[in-house]
């Protein structure tokens, strides 16, 4: 009985212990190293959604490494990325396309940040090695559902797509011109409703890899030799041929300044463009504009 | 006369075969499913797969940091869960009475544990991760896992207290301990392995439970310092796996960990129940 | 003095365990609060009604309807209780009749521990194995009479297989329990009546221990309702009412798991309103459940 219950204390005891190393690391974990004292830069970069999610990236990268820096990313569209900028709402506007001719007024200095390309990945039994941009709407709006209509065999299409939301498959569809308009002329996603969805890049290759006959989309940088991606208008997608313009299925982010740039959003367009912070480009699946 | 006999035979034999079918598929689709995933999985688990940390998003290397994970989110989940459990276990079985109110209480309890966990998951994302602001991490997840079992529990503890017989009870208190007195002396200490059973049963519904924790963790595949941190368990890096297909090899080799594991503890329970029926 | 002293700490005890009893309490409400408050935008401003019978779900495009999601809910909880429960039943049958008294055992506490499987595992068996099977076995041959067919194997049918296994833990136990918890003097007397041993298990056993059996079953299809993990894998996610076993589908649980993590704001209320249904028809689920089973005073 005794060394049961001095089981059940050894037990609890343990518990404890690794409670407290866990409170413990806490503190550890909490301890940044001194930030040099000076006054606080603030940066308000407002523009293009797509741009967002890198943006915010790069932002908490650079707190981290300047403590007295904030940086406050916003939203609001390409669009908005320009009038921020030339009203001195924002410090840097973002952009997911080139400045239009019409803009380039208000913009002072603009920064190619990175660029954005999708592949287009079939199932090896396809037969298929290249598309064009016609027939990737085609498929992608369910107006072409068997691979015969496109020369290949006489097996149904399966589509594979991104769930809504998703950022790859809004730059898709923007990019691929897979969109519909309504009434009020509004563009809408116009994938067909009977496409396969799967929740993330790796799962869109998976589907792709293991369903015959199947189509999916994912960013240019998650493609292995897992799956084969198909020349889109005679142009085989990579890194090169997205830089050099070549690829169609591609756009870049563009940040922009208005009338100047303070030193602190300088500074952090430093920190975008430097090997570090195109190495954040790569890891948030972007191509980096600076090849290593 | 003897047709009807006979028509009786052939529908007992009938009977008696499709029971047995269904029974053979239910048992052999239960044992096929463990025996697959153990066989194709226990080759790869290694000391090293255990020890190391995952390469290029888990395709290759180990599970050190889900490990870790898994163990903080369940601590974080157990240590919150079971004094709340325990206390309100001994509140029903101990102090309440037939009352309206408790009959709410005990109904509310019975709807918490109906909840799907996709809805747990939710909350905890607009609640703690959102509205507290904790962020994805270790301390969002773990909280809202405990909500979750806490109504298991509450449920194996109640039924723990119930097996102290009255006399017990009775003697305690004609000796002049208080009611709180004989709780914490008398009763709770016969009844140590039930609530023991609880609190390993409640460890394996939170080391298996995924939906509530892909919302509230976040998924990072790093070491987890701080209860702060964003962390990925067991069963959501099982499920990244296989959604990704990243690697055969190393999806197995998790879910066969992840069903050894869980059948451990659920084996645990039941032994230390059975002991608590001997005594 | 020290007796009032006692008395006066015994009532604060009793107060704070009255408290912590009430922590269900407060957890239900507050995730009531926050499942509704998030969800309630949406709700108001695309209706209500709207919103549960539209068929368009496409957040990107501003359209919100849930029905498909609904419909793929239903037709794999179906499909998933056509599959499990006779086998389920069969199952129990078997162990609490048939079966020798120490295999029973053995077999029943096999099938409990196989209940704590984790949903995920589950749904990683129907990607490895149920998928796959469907699209290289089964698809093959319906493709002779319907060359149409989807062919991916990512469909109803594998979310329903998958569900179909995995609420047989819950259908075998509980039944079980139910059939052995008739009184003996029920077999007995039946027996005594010349009834063979398939008329008592039919006509007296089962009907005896039905409200069992039936909490079991609606238990075991509030579990199917509200899965997640296993039917995101598996199902296709396809937002389309399905028309056959064989279509795709998407569920009120998955799409939720599947598109919070890039949701904005109104797409993010929509999926806390998807949340405000499933979480009132897992009430209503439960409900019956309780209901039933008090009524006919069941064993659970």
């Amino acid at each position: 009985m005794t060394t049961k219950k001095q089981n059940k204390r050894i037990a609890a005891a343990a518990a404890l212990m690794v409670l407290a190393g866990c409170l413990a690391m806490t503190g550890c974990g909490g301890n940044k190293e001194d930030a040099p004292s000076g006054e606080r830069d603030s940066i308000i970069i407002a523009g293009s959604t797509s741009v967002q999610a890198l943006s915010e990236e790069l932002a908490e990268a650079y707190m981290e490494k300047n403590q007295n820096a904030t940086v406050e990313v916003q939203g609001g569209g390409s669009g908005q990325g320009i009038k921020s900028v030339e009203k001195g709402i924002a410090d840097i506007g973002s952009l997911s396309r080139e400045v239009k001719e019409e803009e380039k007024a208000a913009v002072s200095r603009e920064f190619l940040a990175a660029k954005d390309g999708i592949a287009v990945i079939v199932n090896s039994k396809t037969g298929i090695k290249e598309l064009s941009m016609k027939e990737i709407q085609q498929i992608y709006k369910g107006e072409v559902t068997n691979w015969k209509e496109l020369g290949g065999m006489d097996k149904p299409i399966t589509v594979v797509t991104r769930e809504a939301g998703s950022g790859t498959r809004s730059s898709f569809t923007e990019l691929a011109g897979i969109t519909q308009k309504d009434d009020s002329g509004k563009e809408l996603d116009g994938i067909l409703k009977d496409a396969l969805v799967q929740p993330s890049t790796g799962a869109v290759k998976e589907t792709v890899s293991n369903t015959p006959y199947s189509i999916g989309y994912v960013s240019l940088n998650a493609l292995d030799d897992k799956v084969a991606a198909v020349r889109v208008e005679g142009i085989e997608p990579s890194v090169e041929t997205v830089l050099s313009g070549d690829y169609k299925i591609q756009r870049p982010f563009v940040y922009v300044a208005g009338t100047g740039l303070s030193s602190g959003a300088e500074d952090f367009i430093r920190f975008v463009m430097s090997s570090e912070g195109q190495k954040i480009v790569e890891e948030s699946g972007f191509i980096p504009i600076k090849q290593k | 006369m003897r047709k009807r006999k006979g028509n009786k035979i052939i529908k007992s034999a009938v009977f008696f075969g499709s029971v047995r079918l269904a029974a053979a598929v239910t048992l052999g689709i239960l044992a096929l499913l463990l025996l697959f995933i153990l066989v194709k999985g226990v080759p790869h688990l290694s000391l090293k797969f255990l020890a190391e940390s995952p390469e290029n998003m888990g395709k290759e290397g180990g599970i050190f940091p889900v490990l870790i994970g898994t163990v903080y989110v369940t601590l974080t989940s157990v240590l919150i869960a079971m004094p709340l459990g325990v206390a309100a276990a001994v509140y029903f079985s101990e102090y309440a009475g037939k009352g309206r109110l408790v009959h709410i209480i005990r109904f509310f309890t019975e709807v918490l544990a109906g909840i799907p966990s996709i809805i747990f998951g939710l909350f905890g994302f607009a609640f703690f991760v959102v509205f507290l602001g904790m962020g994805w991490s270790v301390i969002a997840g773990g909280i809202t896992l405990s909500m979750m079992i806490l109504p298991t529990l509450i449920r194996s503890t109640e039924e723990a207290l119930k097996t102290v017989p009255g006399a017990y009870r009775e003697g305690s208190l004609s000796l002049g301990a208080t009611k709180w007195q004989t709780v914490v002396k008398v009763i709770l200490p016969c009844c140590r392995s039930g609530i023991l059973t609880g609190l390993i049963l409640g460890i394996g519904r939170a080391i298996g439970e995924t939906a509530a924790v892909m919302l509230t963790v976040g998924g990072s595949l790093k070491l987890p310092v701080s209860i702060f941190d964003s962390t990925r368990t067991m069963s959501l890096h099982l499920y990244m796996l296989a959604s990704e297909g990243l690697s055969q090899e190393k999806t197995y080799a998790t879910a066969a960990l992840l069903i050894l594991i869980v059948l451990g503890i659920n084996w645990l329970a039941g032994f230390i129940g059975r002991r608590l029926t001997k005594e | 003095m020290r007796g009032k002293s006692l008395k006066v700490k015994e009532t604060i005890i009793e107060k704070a365990l009255f408290l912590c009893a009430a922590g269900s309490v407060t957890a239900v409400a507050l995730i009531t609060l926050f499942i509704f408050s998030s969800g309630y935008s949406v709700l108001r401003s695309y209706g209500p009604l709207n919103f549960i019978f539209g068929m368009d779900w496409s957040p990107v495009n501003g359209e919100y309807g849930i029905l498909p999601l609904i419909a793929g809910t239903l037709e794999v909880t179906a499909g998933a209780l056509i599959l499990g429960v006779p086998a389920g039943i069969g199952c129990a049958v078997f162990l609490a009749e048939m079966a020798k008294e120490r295999w029973a055992k053995l077999l029943k506490s096999a099938i409990e521990l196989l209940a704590g499987i984790p949903s995920v595992v589950y749904g990683f068996f129907g990607l490895a194995i149920i998928v796959p099977a469907i699209r290289d076995w089964l698809l093959p041959a319906v493709q002779k009479i319907d060359p149409d067919v989807p062919a991916s194997g990512f469909s109803v049918l594998a979310g329903a297989f998958v569900l179909g296994i995995m609420i047989l833990p819950t259908i075998v136990s509980m039944s079980e329990n139910a059939i052995r918890a008739v009184p003996l003097e029920f077999r007995e007397a039946s027996l005594a009546l010349g009834a063979d041993r398939r008329e008592t298990i039919t006509k007296v056993l089962v009907p005896a221990a039905k409200s069992g059996i039936f909490s079991s079953v609606i238990l075991a299809m509030g579990r199917a309702v509200g899965e997640t993990m296993a039917v995101l894998l598996i199902t296709g996610n396809v937002p389309k009412v399905p028309t056959g076993p064989l279509d795709p589908a998407a569920t009120l649980t998955g799409t939720i798991a599947m598109e919070m993590s890039y949701a904005g704001p109104e797409h993010q209320s929509a999926l806390f309103a998807i949340g405000i249904v499933l979480f009132i028809l897992i009430v209503i689920l439960n409900s019956i459940a309780l209901a039933v089973m008090k009524r006919f005073g069941g064993a659970v």
